[in-house]
């Protein structure tokens, strides 16, 4: 190899503005998302506390809401409303299905319940047989486009079931399958009486 | 008590890499040669230190010390004792300790090399490397600590913590949960640690670029005392994606080796700026130009090392790779940004001390070309990074997901690749400095002729492809080159020193180590790109149902179903294994065992057969998904034509590498 | 006794409803190959793994979505309209890349746009370098030939000298 004779003497033209600019542009906008992504994970996307943004949930043929085919939350508003996200292909979640029905029947009289379904990226004909396998009567609807389980949770896992109170208010987030239905309950009374 | 033990050499190895980085940035300072002579036996003492961590660790693993959650997490009684052993890989904690381990071996290593003409080079040698040991050290200590115990809560709940929780009592499972089935291979010995080891040397040269910024001297001392670390991290780092490839093939059962899954491309990403970054110390070795690249991509090389590892391990991407969610990620994020701030800071502040004189006015000079290649390079770099963080854009923005799968990348990065071979092919035969299209087209002429008949010869075949005839073009031009090169070297020393044929090719890979074991792994490189092409033009599959008897044909093969069986293995996992033989024009040639292992966690594991020929594998896979019964069992059969030769050309690849970076002797080495 | 009828009723209508023309329940065929299905299911995506292609996909869900595709093909329908049906139902996640329309084109045209910028901002540096040299030729006594590749240099004098 040979040696360099030293470099002789260049203009003193540090980097560019625009080239400073463009850099520690890139390198913010790099840590921005890094940064918001992490946030994303460590936080749930909707808080204990916060309003859930509407939404409308189509629902399954038999599954009506009040004779609708489809119902919006924003409807809802005086009721407390229980969103569960479920799916056939779920296994956990037949564990809590029987629970979720009779606690659904224990409360329809009051009318200051409503129960909505979430049939999280599942196909209908599966969904369907699952409501008929555990004689399922509350609202259920398929979850198109998953854009309602975005609304409450970036890596849904199912069984996930919220609890909204009567100002659209999310009040309580179960993860995993209801043990009993005096589980549902102790969310559910507490709420009803506010 | 080992346990304790453990922590406590942990956080001694913590307090130590703190004080090195302190002791050599004050001795730097206060110009006290004493303090970073202290700082670097503090560096040299991080080793044997972590190296007892390890070992206590590799122990509480081996011997079953369920108390232990780590241990719990990754290992079971029926493990094999080798997979306890590598089960220290295994898991976030236990592979951070690994890290850290890797990197004190890398940091002590180099504290160790004569210093001599480049003493100014050793505080922030020492600084660099030892901040980032403690911040990795660090996220063993404070966050995923592999010696956690469990406890049991008045309550009943088990709790992960290394201090007895107030009220609570030891507990100490019977037998752990064992490692994740897919991580269950015996490529799990091998992959992961080259990965790693890929990774945490490429912190070396960017320990020495960020100390030649700090001291100012612009001059190519620090790459000419980094290279053989660099080509030996670019070793790793390729061979970690190599056998990456190989495992996913042999394991995964879906007929392929890459998905361009994000944490794949996290592990490219590093690759596709440290390649160029190789050839481009070449240019400013020979020619001192550059300087203000070769920086600029060293720092981010590394920043894609920490960010990749931070993609994966802080849960913000999600795949089938990602480690667990985890604690680490504010502390990891706080330390990108610190490292990336720092070192732009650095560099912007130093740019015109790197200014070369730049005579690069012949657009066909090799050093052009090399400069072409790169940005060919950090374009495939661009693309890659931009197809793994905008998902996470479009995710933050609409709040919906987005997939980024291999038919993006492939029409995205497919031209460049193919131009990046053309290059390969070029490049060699262009000369430093004076090339023209002149001498290049009196260079190129002899190879290319041969190269005609290439497209020729496959369309005598049948092969239509437009693809895949570039794509093959391009592989004999590049081999013609090399074999030309080889040649031309070969009659030169022949004539000149009066040598025969294999003195002369034995002395021009001595003399001329760096040049002649590059090409070979420019050869290996489109020997690999054959098996690539052959595997993502040629590929063909089918599924069906087949009962005991039934025949299945694919790219002339006939399959028989002859068996299947049932039974459980000694490690708990139910194994449903079938076997098939495999005819070729009515000869039979091997017999086939697809399985699937149902592990105790519920967990599925696809083991494809394989049968290999130069020519073409056949890959079945029994579809353990669509519920086999010996009466109907599906099959998936895949016909990879060529994939073979991708592992071939890993093979010599190794070589090039090995020949390359071998330490030459010391009358060999340079003054 | 109703239920069973009840499923069939809803596909029926489902099927009818989102069919572009509605003869699909007369054009029934055979049952469509696994090689048919993994032909469309290739393309997708599983909606709830991450990053799995839906034909080796080992999931019990997405063994049910394979059914569904081999149930839809049944029906007749084409592989643009089982596409749109698992993108409407289940977000554009499920294609194997982000649909060409709108704001997403920014992910096809970005890569080559930036291939083409470093290619632009390379030759305007050796647009620069040359004018630089041609300036220093000027003004500089000739050239000194650039030889810095000596071993190359001297191989090409030997073959030179063999001519």
């Amino acid at each position: 190899m040979t040696d360099h004779p030293p470099a002789s003497p260049v203009s003193r033209r540090s980097v560019p503005l625009w080239a400073q600019i463009l850099v520690w542009g890139f390198l913010l906008g790099l840590l921005v998302v890094l940064g918001i992504g992490l946030a994303r994970v460590q936080r749930p996307v909707i808080a204990v506390g916060r309003a859930v943004p509407d939404f409308t949930l189509p629902l399954y043929e038999g599954y009506e809401y009040e004779g609708l085919r489809q119902v919006r939350l924003s409807d809802l508003r005086g009721r407390v409303v229980l969103v569960n996200f479920w799916a056939s292909w779920c296994k956990p979640c037949e564990s809590e299905a029987a629970d979720l029905e009779a606690a659904w029947r224990l409360y329809q009289p009051t009318g200051q319940v409503v129960f909505l379904g979430v049939d999280y990226v599942d196909t209908p004909l599966e969904g369907l047989s699952y409501l008929v396998k555990f004689d399922i009567t509350y609202p259920n609807g398929p979850d198109m486009g998953s854009r309602i389980s975005a609304i409450f949770n970036r890596e849904m896992g199912v069984p996930e079931t919220y609890f909204i109170d009567r100002q659209g208010i999310l009040r309580y987030i179960k993860i995993g399958p209801f043990a009993s239905l005096a589980e549902i309950q102790a969310i559910l009374d507490p709420l009803l009486e506010r | 008590m080992l346990i304790y033990f453990g922590f406590g050499i942990l956080v001694l190895s913590f307090l130590l890499a703190l004080f090195a980085s302190g002791a050599a940035a004050y001795g730097y300072f206060a110009r006290a040669a004493a303090w970073v002579e202290s700082s670097r036996r503090a560096m040299q003492l991080t080793f044997p230190l972590i190296t007892l961590a390890v070992v206590s660790l590799v122990y509480l693993l081996v011997t079953g010390h369920y108390e232990v959650k780590y241990v719990y997490t990754v290992t079971s009684d029926s493990m094999p004792l080798y997979l306890k052993i590598t089960a220290l890989w295994g898991g976030q904690a236990g592979s951070l300790l690994f890290w850290s381990w890797l990197l004190s071996a890398f940091a002590s290593a180099v504290t160790l090399r004569r210093w001599e003409r480049d003493r100014e080079f050793l505080p922030w040698v020492v600084v660099v490397t030892a901040v980032t040991l403690a911040f990795f050290l660090s996220l063993s200590v404070f966050f995923e600590n592999p010696f956690d115990r469990w406890w049991l809560l008045p309550g009943g709940e088990a709790v992960g913590a290394m201090f007895q929780p107030a009220g609570s009592g030891a507990a100490f499972p019977p037998d752990g949960r064992g490692l994740n089935p897919l991580l269950r291979h015996p490529g799990m010995i091998i992959h992961p640690p080259m990965l790693y080891l890929g990774f945490v040397s490429f912190v070396i040269p960017y320990a020495f670029a960020m100390a030649a910024l700090v001291t100012g001297r612009s001059d190519d001392r620090w790459i000419r005392i980094t290279r053989r670390w660099t080509l030996v991290a670019w070793l790793f780092l390729s061979l970690g994606l190599v056998l990456g490839m190989r495992w996913a093939y042999d394991v995964l059962g879906w007929g392929g080796y890459w998905g361009w899954d994000p944490v794949e491309n996290a592990a490219l990403m590093p690759w596709l700026i440290g390649t160029p970054f190789l050839h481009t110390t070449i240019i400013q070795e020979k020619r001192g130009v550059f300087k203000q690249l070769n920086m600029a991509l060293i720092i981010l090389t590394y920043l894609m090392v920490i960010i990749g590892t931070f993609l994966t391990r802080s849960g913000v991407l999600s795949s089938v790779h990602a480690f667990a969610q985890s604690a680490i990620g504010p502390m990891f994020f706080a330390f990108i940004a610190l490292t990336a701030i720092l070192s732009f800071a650095l560099l912007i502040r130093r740019w015109n001390d790197l200014k070369g004189e730049i005579i690069l006015d012949r657009l066909l000079s090799r050093e052009a070309l090399f400069l072409l290649a790169a940005v060919v390079f950090l374009s495939v770099f661009f693309i890659v990074a931009y197809g793994v963080f905008s998902p996470l854009v479009y995710e933050i923005v609409t709040n919906q997901k987005i997939t980024f799968g291999p038919p993006w990348y492939e029409r995205a990065t497919a031209p460049l690749l193919g131009l990046l071979m053309l290059l390969m092919g070029v490049a060699p035969l262009s000369a430093w400095g004076y090339s023209n299209a002149r001498t290049l087209g009196r260079a190129i002429w002899k190879p290319a002729l041969p190269t005609a008949l290439v497209p020729l010869a496959l369309a005598w075949l049948g092969i239509r492809n437009p693809i895949a005839l570039t794509g093959f073009t391009l592989v004999g031009f590049v081999l013609f080159v090399t074999l030309y090169e080889y040649g031309r070297g070969v009659r030169g020393r022949m004539k000149a020193n009066r040598e025969t044929v294999f003195q002369a090719l034995g002395r021009l890979f001595v003399r001329n180590r760096r040049r002649y074991g590059g090409y070979l792994i420019h050869v290996a490189m489109v020997v690999m790109a054959v098996g690539i092409l052959g595997i993502e033009l040629f590929q063909s599959e089918t599924q069906r149902s087949l009962a005991i008897g039934d025949e299945i044909e694919l790219g002339g093969y006939t399959l028989r179903y002859d068996s299947l069986a049932r039974f459980p293995y000694t490690d708990g996992r139910l194994v449903t294994r079938a076997e098939l033989s495999v005819y070729q024009d009515g000869r039979f040639l091997v017999t086939l065992a697809p399985r699937y292992d149902l592990y105790p966690d519920g967990q599925p594991m696809t083991i494809p057969g394989i049968y290999s020929t130069l020519a073409d594998d056949l890959y079945v896979v029994l579809v353990n998904w669509e519920n086999p019964l010996a009466s109907q069992t599906p099959f998936k059969v895949y016909h990879n034509p060529l994939v073979n030769w991708l592992w071939i050309g890993s093979l010599i690849f190794i070589g090039g590498m090995i020949l390359t970076a071998w330490p030459p002797k010391e009358r060999e080495r340079e003054g | 006794m109703s239920k069973p009828f009840h499923i069939v009723l809803f596909l029926v209508l489902l099927f009818v409803s989102l069919a572009a023309h509605p003869s699909p329940v007369l054009a029934q065929q055979a049952t469509p190959s696994d090689d048919e299905v993994n032909a469309i299911a290739r393309q997708l995506f599983c909606p709830v793994c991450e990053n799995t292609p839906l034909d080796v996909c080992p999931t019990e869900a997405c063994r049910q979505w394979r059914e569904l595709i081999r149930q839809m093909l049944a029906e007749g329908r084409s592989e643009e309209e089982i596409i749109r049906y698992f993108v409407d139902n289940y977000g554009a996640r499920v294609l194997a890349e982000p649909p060409r329309q709108g704001v997403n084109w920014i992910f096809y045209l970005v890569p080559p746009l930036a291939f083409l910028t470093g290619l632009f901002l390379l030759g305007r540096g050796f647009y620069d370098w040359r004018q630089k040299a041609r300036q220093a030729a000027a003004q500089a006594s000739p050239p000194s030939p650039a030889a810095a590749d000596e071993y190359a240099a001297r191989l090409e004098e030997e073959l030179r000298k063999r001519r």
